[in-house]
Parts: C-alpha cells; structure tokens; sequence
C-alpha cells in the first residue's frame, strides 16, 4: 500500500475515516493548576470510546489565570458522543460526581452556540433550595453551598453539532520502542492544537478494533490485520519490518481541527524519522462507506 | 457621524418630560419635526425648539448640552444608542430603559433607573431617592442592565431590585437595598441605616460598612468565595474601584431574617 516515502518514513495511500458526533466543551477552575487538573482528569476518566464508556472526553489544553471567568488556573475539557441525549446525560453525571466534588472547583461553558446543554442548570438542585442564581453579562451562573464554601457553575454549555469523531493515525514501527517514541511525539504535537482531544490513554491506542467477531456477542475485536504477532495467520497489512502499531485516535469540535491534528501528528513523526521512530504511517477505514468524513494522509504531508 | 446635538437654551420654566427625546423615536425625523416635539408637563405648551438649539446629526447618538434638575425621564425607555448629558438631570433618568448607554455628567434626581431591564447607565455626579426602585404600585424595582454613580446615592438605593448590578462608588442614604428580590448593589463608601431592609435574596457589597446593620442579619464569617471572583472581573469592565472592594476579605451576613432571609451582605473588612 505504502507509494510515498518523506524522510524515510512511508506513507500510505489512504484516509483516516471519521463520523459527525455531537460535542460540548467546558472550563475547570480550581485554587491552583493542580486541583484543576484533578478535577479534569477525574471527569475524563473512562472517557476512551463512546463504544463502552458513553463519551469520549479528555482534556484539551490548560488556561492562564487570565484565560479563566473566575481568573483562576484552569482546565479546558472536551466531550463527544453520538446523541445529544448521551452527551446531556455524561456531561452532567461526570460533573456532579467528579467536579462538584472536587475541593475549590468551578465549572463553566468552554464553548459558545445557539444550542446548548444544561450544566448549572440541572446541577442547582444539589443546593437544596439554598443555591443562589447571578446573571452576569447575559449568563447565568449558579452558586451551590458545598461543605468547603460554594461551588460555582454557570446554567449552561455550547453544543455543537458540526464535531468530528474518530481522525486516526496508524504509527508502524520496528520495534515496540521505536513506535512508542514515534506515537508520543505525534501526541506531543497534537496536544498543541485547539479543540481537539485524543481520548485514549495518554493520547495512544495499542488495541485498535475490527468492527464483528468470531463470536456473535462481541460487536469489535482485535484488529488482526494489523497485529504483527499474527502477519503469518491472517491476511495481514503489515510488512516484514514492522514489529508493532500504535494508533492516535482525534476527536475535534470541527473537521478543520481534526485534520489540523492529524498533520501535526504526521509532521512529528516524519521529523523522528525511520531510524528512532516510525518506518510507515497510516490509517483507518471502513472503505469509506460509513463515515462522512475522509483525510487523505497524502493530503496532510508536510 | 456626529451626534445629534441639543444645546440648552436657558432654564426651563417648568418641568419637562423628555422621554420622546431618545434614539429609536428620533430615528428618521426632520430637524423641523424634532423641534416640534412638545416636552411640557403643564398646560402651557413648550417644543423642543423652545428650550433647545438642535444640531442635527445621527439620532442614535445623543448629546444634550447644558443641563437643568428639571429635565425628567431622559433616556426613558431608551432600547439602543447612546445619549450623554453634560449636566444634571431631573427625575426618573433612564427609567424603563432596555438597552444602550446613557451616561449624566452631572446628578440625577430621585427613581433613576427605575424599572430598566438593560443597558447602562453612567452618573458622574450624584444619584437622589430610590435609585433603580419601582414607583408606588410596582412589584419590581430595576430587572436588568448595569448602573454606575461615581458619586454618592440617596435612600433606598436598589429598592426591589430584581435584577442587575447596580454600583455606587461613593455612600449610600439609609435603608439601601430595601426589599431586594434578588441582584447585586456594591457601595463603596459608608452607608446608611439598615442595609438590605427585608431583602428576600441578592447581594449587598459594603465597602465601608454601615451606620447601623439590623440585627435580623446574621454574622456567617469571613469567605473567600469564587463567586465574588467572578463578580469582581463583570464589575471590574464598569467601575474598578467597585472591584476592589470585592477582592478584600468581606465578611457575610445572611438576611434579612425577618423576610425571606436569603439574601447576603458582605462588609469589607477594614484594614
């Protein structure tokens, strides 16, 4: 498959293929970087696959002082999921569970929009009649009486229709070391683009998925294509030189964020190069019939 | 485009009721209709041609220059635009105002912003009675938009307010707050008698205290709460000196106990 080479590392010709999903976005406050970054991390937790978690949620990048409503350190944490259903029933359990009850936390919209979901606005009745409203500048904030003082949340987030779920980059590379380097440079990049996340642990994914299984119970299963202890048993997509695949998984709030990210991925590993890092890269499809979405690597290079 | 200029020609000889004079009913009309404009509140009829040399310019830019205690409800249900004063105004200055900006070099008379649900309001000089309050029979007093008086306020400042913010940076007369439903007020010098008189809820923000605090406010400690971060940054783009105050430790009362009991008065802790 691989017909482009760029600094020794080769490059498939295919597309990563991506779906429309429904995102939301949120600001974490905290007394200091490290209680906010507690909180984010909390709420994000088990947020890898809408497949078995609901969402998929990580942290998106963390904010000055000066960047925050309440001009404290904060955190800027992205959610996706399939319905706007799903997305209004994680962003709420996940906050009330893992931000209300987090020391000295506040929470606030991340994003602007027409449509919105109720944050404060469903989250108030914890105040037991005692919570307080304050309309500032044309949002509603709520302050509910928490044991270390109030937790302050504003009524509503943005919510966006126009999200893209599933931008992927397959990293192939000699040995488990090589790849893994290879992968965290393109993770490093990407951490540097806006409104994006890459929900799997620390950015990566070891265990990429086939849609369907040998037994009829199980939706996905190992992607055996790409498993290098199985080239010699099945039809496989990798060449002799490649001993292990790491892949990054991209969600962002616009199709123009994910591609953004993913040619800051496929820079990074290209400037690694064959030797320390990467030897191919490439990416994951259905064909091209299930997802509307389609970024071409040739199209991405640098 | 320049503004729209209306230059007092001598004191009025009575009141005027300069509530047609506001930039959606200006927009469109001659210089010759806008000084037909009759402005008396007695039977002895006066134009605005009688009392003003108009300029003309754009109607949503207003500037009257000169100014009197007789000139009553200017800015009155104003909805966008801007309208400056350069002097005093009469009574109920900006009342039912919905949006844009006015702004009074000089003092305002009793009930200005009254009943406003938005925009703003700048007094440079001093502000009289029952600033933002509802007039006698109103259940609500100003529910919305953002006051400033660089000066000082007479009694019942914020009467029922409902909602918006309403900062004083110099003192406040007695009783300021009474009967608050819900809102933020922020006096930045002493206050008056019985802050917050039977308030149901809001926030009343004392920079210096109060002649004499109720005794059905009850003393909750000293907080450092996120939420008076949040209201300093709002409070901040309008009056900076307002802001101050809610960066200082504050002391909570929670009251008035004799109502509902829900609201809160935070007094600046002196240094």
């Amino acid at each position: 498959m691989p017909n482009l080479m760029v600094n020794g590392v080769r490059i498939d010709d295919t597309f990563a293929e991506a779906f429309g999903m429904r995102a939301t976005a949120l600001v974490i406050t905290a007394d200091s970087a490290r209680w906010a970054r507690q909180a984010a991390e909390t709420m994000t937790g088990f947020g890898t696959s809408v497949i078995g978690c609901g969402c998929e949620t990580a942290i998106d990048r963390e904010l000055a002082r000066t960047q925050t409503p309440d001009g404290r350190p904060g955190i800027r944490v992205l959610l996706f999921a399939v319905s706007t259903a799903e997305l209004q029933k994680q962003l709420q359990t996940r906050v009330a569970q893992c931000v209300l009850t987090s020391p000295g936390s506040a929470c606030y919209a991340g994003l602007d929009g027409p449509e919105q979901l109720k944050l404060g606005d469903a989250l108030r009745f914890f105040g037991d009649g005692w919570q307080i409203s304050k309309r500032l500048a044309g949002r509603r904030f709520w302050r509910v009486p928490v044991m270390d003082g109030e937790f302050v949340c504003e009524g509503r987030t943005g919510l966006t229709k126009a999200a893209v779920g599933g931008g992927n980059l397959l990293i192939m590379g000699a040995s488990q070391a090589a790849t893994l380097s290879a992968a965290e440079a393109a993770v490093t990049a990407i951490r540097a683009v806006d409104d994006v996340i890459m929900p799997f642990p620390g950015g990566i994914v070891r265990s990429g998925s086939k849609v369907g299984s040998k037994y009829p119970k199980a939706p996905a299963s190992t992607n055996d294509a790409y498993c290098p202890t199985l080239k010699a048993a099945v039809n496989t997509a990798l060449d002799p030189d490649i001993a292990s695949v790491l892949e990054i998984v991209i969600d962002g709030l616009t199709s123009g964020a994910v591609a953004q990210a993913m040619r800051a991925g496929i820079r990074a590993v290209i400037r690694l190069g064959p030797r320390k890092g990467a030897v191919r890269i490439g990416a994951g499809n259905y064909g091209g019939k299930l997802g509307p979405h389609h970024y071409h690597l040739k199209d991405l290079l640098p | 485009m320049k503004p729209l200029v209306l230059t007092l020609r001598h004191e009025p000889p009575e009141r005027l009721d300069l509530s047609p004079l506001v930039p959606h009913r200006l927009a469109g009309q001659t210089a010759a209709e806008i000084a037909a404009i009759e402005l008396q509140t007695t039977r002895h009829k006066i134009a605005v041609g009688d009392v003003f040399r108009l300029r003309m310019g754009d109607a949503g830019q207003i500037r009257i220059e000169g100014g009197s205690d007789r000139l009553d409800r200017v800015g009155r249900e104003m909805s966008g635009g801007a309208i400056v004063v350069e002097g005093d105004v009469g009574i109920e200055a900006g009342r039912l105002m919905a949006g844009g900006q006015l702004s009074i070099a000089g003092n305002a008379g009793p009930m200005a912003a009254s009943g406003m649900k938005g925009g703003r309001i700048d007094i440079s000089g001093d502000a009289g009675d029952r600033l933002g309050g509802p007039l006698a029979g109103e259940t609500a007093g100003m529910r919305g938009g953002i006051v400033v008086v660089r000066g000082n306020a007479g009694e019942r400042a914020a009467d029922r307010l409902r909602r918006g913010t309403i900062m004083v940076e110099g003192r406040a007369g007695p009783h300021a707050g009474s009967r608050m439903i819900a809102g933020t007020l922020i006096v930045r010098r002493r206050c008056g008698a019985m802050p917050g008189y039977l308030m149901n809820r809001g926030t009343i923000v004392l920079g210096a205290g109060a002649d004499e605090l109720s005794p059905t406010f009850i003393d909750g400690g000293i907080h450092d709460l996120v939420a008076l971060r949040l209201i300093a940054a709002f409070v901040g783009d309008h009056s900076r000196k307002a802001a101050a105050i809610l960066r200082r430790p504050l002391r909570r009362y929670a009251g008035d106990m004799a109502a509902l009991g829900k609201g809160e008065l935070f007094v600046a802790e002196q240094p």
